[in-house]
């Protein structure tokens, strides 16, 4: 058969940031009828790939040619126009606005000027049934869960450049990281959508953390490494193992090592006790014994109230009922700053919005916690500063390597060293992470699991949260299972504890 | 409504969130109009009671506050295009105390016929908006800054043209601002007719152009709205030089309620425009509201007045004491609806 044509050809890339060179000369083809993932490890240049396409950023080189035409894409107006849509892993769309005002905004059928609702609902009605979804258009989107929203986001995309809603417009659809935060069944509907698109002559370009979901969808991927091209591949002929060395760039002997890990025994006194610890609407009371070097993994559903206990333990939201016990002390945990006091730290999942300040450096925003500590009234001397800086980048690789970029321009992977780097250098006694390797690429995340070995070796206590229960079991020495915001057990690791039994605590809801 | 694909759901799958009934009608963005609505009205019925003897029944009481309020209902319009695209204006009431000046002086020392006039004051309060917008998108100022300026710049502009106040008494402004509108039950002026063309305008232009539900948009999420294409700037633009277009009308009615220009009127009306807004269920983080809201929020201050005057014994600060206290409650429930929403 054939090579066809490709809908679109972007060669010779290139595109710098102050200090950074994000893609150096990448090429990149996406065919008609094709779904096509995207890989690469966390700032191998994937966002900054898609926003070029997108006309989000501009280039600073190389060509973009769509339907064998050059075309110069200078906002993402212009990309919908030229019949790229994007659909973003945080949904772009209007939450106060309808269904149907959303899909139809910008382009709304009008007459003389006036909009013509019951023609845009009847289209969009119309175009949502033939994509074979049942969504009321009348609804306001936020009263939709996220996974619904992700799909009308792609309903629109479709629909964008024709009005006569028949979906002909969109030639290219980029779908950046939208399985993140689905749960399976809402990434069934997902991909069944997406086949359906593609059947019809869509080009998707798909990008995903999980690789068993680019492997049940994906027809042929580009690999890039450090902002450059390592190799396009039809998906059939490259198997997962040999997908991650082009993605690392190494064998894979590391990860393995994290595999055949033992848990170190080394399991100390109880650092923190937590007895009826619980708060309306929160979660329900529970008791929680941390001992020094311990990892306590947390398990449960998305919403299952694991966030909520964490935030608990650090003093972020108040108590309506129980102690806390911090070496045999019982202590008042009102404020953070009573948990950071107590040598607590807290890493956020929302690493963007309760974390890091974007427009600081990698310096300030790692220095930022232990300022705090100080007070600040007490400056820490500059070389000292410097020193431990370049220490922390050093020990968790962040890259670019350098303390005086912006964490804004960092990608996600980076951006969580950063902020795990931030409380670290605060040498607390117990380290929370909350989803510490959510949205970052399988590199990095051995990398932070390796961490928290080590760290737990080194008698530093961790309570480790996480959606992927292999990674809990992996690390933790006692597994807390939560259902339905309750701590319903807690789990000794051992070899008797597989993910299917944890499974079944959650599914049960007691301790078996 | 609550399934939202075709596809039966497996077993043991997270079920979609359902939203109750009474869930619904505390998230329906309609509602904060239907409190203020049913709170005006419950005023009025209370003020019917006790002040039965005197007349308040009277249908010209209940037109009197159109009447009586049309400048304010002119300029809270404005400000809620402004409010409802996630921004704010500050110096709706030094533009429409530099109108007044302008065209009294205008008329009255200058000399122009009134039907010049009009149209060279609202192109210059159309023209202060349209740089205040300008400088609020292009230089990425937030615009309680910019506007801030546009409040001193503006109020300064007044003394320019005098430092005394200037009494009209030109025969067009005072036979205009004498005009009724007879309406069977009773009479309206021509500055309360003015007010409820322009309302329904607004209502037309918010609901039925693809500029309103572009407001809409940038006020839900402005960057979304960018990064689904809309035009960010022209429609900031477009909102800060209606809102200067509505103040300076709103100037034009005040110079005829009150057929003089003085470099002090209308201090502070900017504060009194955002409450009636807030008032009527328009969200400060802007996205969600109706302009009809805004009728209501200007008819429930002003009948606070009204119950005030009635009253007689009361001294017109409490007119600001139960507006503060009106604001605080409102913000309070807007709080309430937005995190329940979240949730």
């Amino acid at each position: 058969m054939a090579e066809p044509q490709p809908v679109l050809e972007m060669t010779g890339i290139v595109k710098e940031f102050p200090g950074v060179r994000a893609l150096s000369g990448v090429d990149f083809r996406l065919f008609p009828g094709e779904i096509h993932a995207l890989m690469g490890e966390n700032g191998a240049g994937k966002s900054t790939l898609i926003k070029v396409l997108t006309g989000v950023y501009s280039l600073d080189g190389g060509t973009i040619t769509l339907d064998g035409k050059a075309v110069r894409i200078g906002s993402p107006l212009q990309a919908q126009q030229a019949g790229i849509s994007t659909v973003y892993q945080e949904v772009n769309l209007c939450p106060n606005l309808s269904v149907a005002e959303n899909i139809f905004i910008g382009r709304e059928p009008t007459r003389a000027g006036r909009i013509q609702w019951k023609r845009m609902r009847k289209e969009a009605a119309e175009l949502v049934d033939r994509l074979g979804l049942d969504i009321d258009v009348t609804a306001p989107l936020s009263s939709y869960p996220l996974a619904v929203q992700q799909l009308v986001a792609i309903v629109r995309s479709v629909g964008t450049g024709d009005s006569d809603g028949e979906g002909s417009g969109t030639k290219v659809l980029v779908l950046d990281e939208p399985t993140s935060s689905l749960d399976r069944d809402e990434v069934l509907e997902l991909f069944r959508l997406m086949r359906q698109l593609r059947d019809e002559g869509v080009a998707i370009l798909f990008v995903s953390h999980f690789l068993d979901q680019i492997y049940e969808i994906c027809d042929r991927m580009t690999v890039l490494r450090n902002g450059t091209l390592v190799g396009e591949h039809m998906v059939r002929d490259l198997d997962q193992v040999g997908l991650i060395e082009l993605m690392i760039g190494k064998a894979l002997d590391q990860l393995e090592e994290l595999h055949d890990h033992q848990l170190h025994a080394d399991v100390g006194e109880s650092l923190m006790k937590a007895e009826g610890l619980g708060r309306t609407g929160g979660i329900a009371p529970f008791d929680l014994d941390i001992k020094k070097g311990e990892v306590v993994g947390l398990a449960g559903l998305l919403g299952s109230g694991r966030t909520e206990l964490a935030r608990l333990l650090f003093g972020a939201d108040q108590p309506d009922s129980g102690t806390v016990t911090i070496g045999g002390k019982q202590v008042s945990m009102s404020a953070p700053n009573d948990a950071i006091g107590a040598g607590v730290a807290f890493c956020s999942e929302n690493r963007k919005t309760e974390g890091l300040v974007p427009d600081l450096t990698v310096r300030e925003n790692i220095i930022l916690a232990l300022q705090a500590a100080r007070g600040w009234t007490r400056p820490i001397p500059t070389a000292q500063r410097d020193e431990l800086v370049a220490k922390y980048i050093k020990a968790l690789d962040i890259r670019p390597a350098n303390p005086e970029a912006r964490v804004g321009q960092l990608s996600g992977g980076n951006q969580q060293k950063v902020l795990l780097a931030r409380w670290l250098i605060t040498q607390p006694k117990l380290l929370i992470l909350d989803e510490p390797t959510r949205g970052i690429d399988i590199g990095a995340k051995t990398e932070i699991q390796k961490l928290v070995v080590s760290l737990s070796e080194d008698g530093m206590s961790v309570l480790y949260i996480a959606a992927e229960l292999e990674e809990v079991l992996r690390l933790s020495h006692t597994i807390g299972v939560l259902r339905d915001r309750k701590l319903v057990a807690q789990l000794t690791n051992g070899p008797e504890i597989t993910p299917s039994k944890i499974l079944e605590t959650i599914a049960s809801g007691e301790h078996q | 409504m609550s399934t939202t694909t075709k596809t039966p759901a497996a077993p043991g799958a997270p079920e979609r969130r359902t939203p109750s009934r009474s869930a619904r009608l505390l998230g329906d963005r309609r509602l904060p109009v239907l409190v203020t609505a049913a709170l005006f009205l419950a005023m009025y019925i209370a003020g019917l009671s006790r002040y039965q003897n005197y007349g308040f029944g009277d249908s010209q009481v209940f037109l009197n506050l159109f009447i009586d309020n049309g400048y304010l209902l002119v300029a809270a319009v404005g400000a809620t295009f402004v409010i409802m695209s996630g921004g704010i204006d500050l110096s709706v009431g030094s533009v429409i105390g530099f109108t007044t000046m302008l065209t009294a002086w205008l008329v009255q020392d200058v000399g122009l016929p009134l039907l010049l006039v009009i149209p060279i004051s609202l192109a210059v309060g159309a023209f202060g908006g349209f740089l205040m917008g300008y400088v609020i998108h292009n230089f990425e100022i937030q615009p309680f800054i910019v506007t801030l300026a546009g409040l001193f710049l503006f109020r300064g502009l007044c003394l320019v043209i005098s430092k005394e106040s200037i009494a009209i008494d030109d025969s067009e402004v005072s036979s205009l601002a004498q005009t009724r509108v007879p309406l069977g039950v009773g009479e309206l002026s021509i500055g309360a007719v003015v007010a409820l063309v322009v309302l329904a305008a607004a209502f037309y232009v918010l609901h039925y152009t693809r500029f309103g539900r572009r407001v809409y948009a940038i006020g839900g999420n402005e960057q979304s709205a960018l990064l689904m294409g809309l035009p960010l700037g022209g429609t900031k633009i477009a909102v800060y030089t209606m809102s200067g277009f509505c103040s300076a009308l709103a100037g034009l009615l005040f110079m005829l309620y009150i057929q003089s220009g003085d470099p002090l009127h209308a201090v502070g009306m900017e504060l009194d425009a955002i409450a009636a807004v807030v008032i009527g269920g328009t969200l400060l983080t802007g996205g969600s509201g109706y302009v009809l809201g805004t009728l209501f929020g200007v008819l429930v201050l002003g009948l606070i007045k009204s119950i005030i005057q009635f009253e007689g014994t009361l001294s017109s600060w409490w007119t600001k004491i139960a507006t503060g206290v009106l604001l605080c409650a409102f913000i309070l429930i807007q709080r309430v609806m937005t995190t329940r929403k979240k949730t």
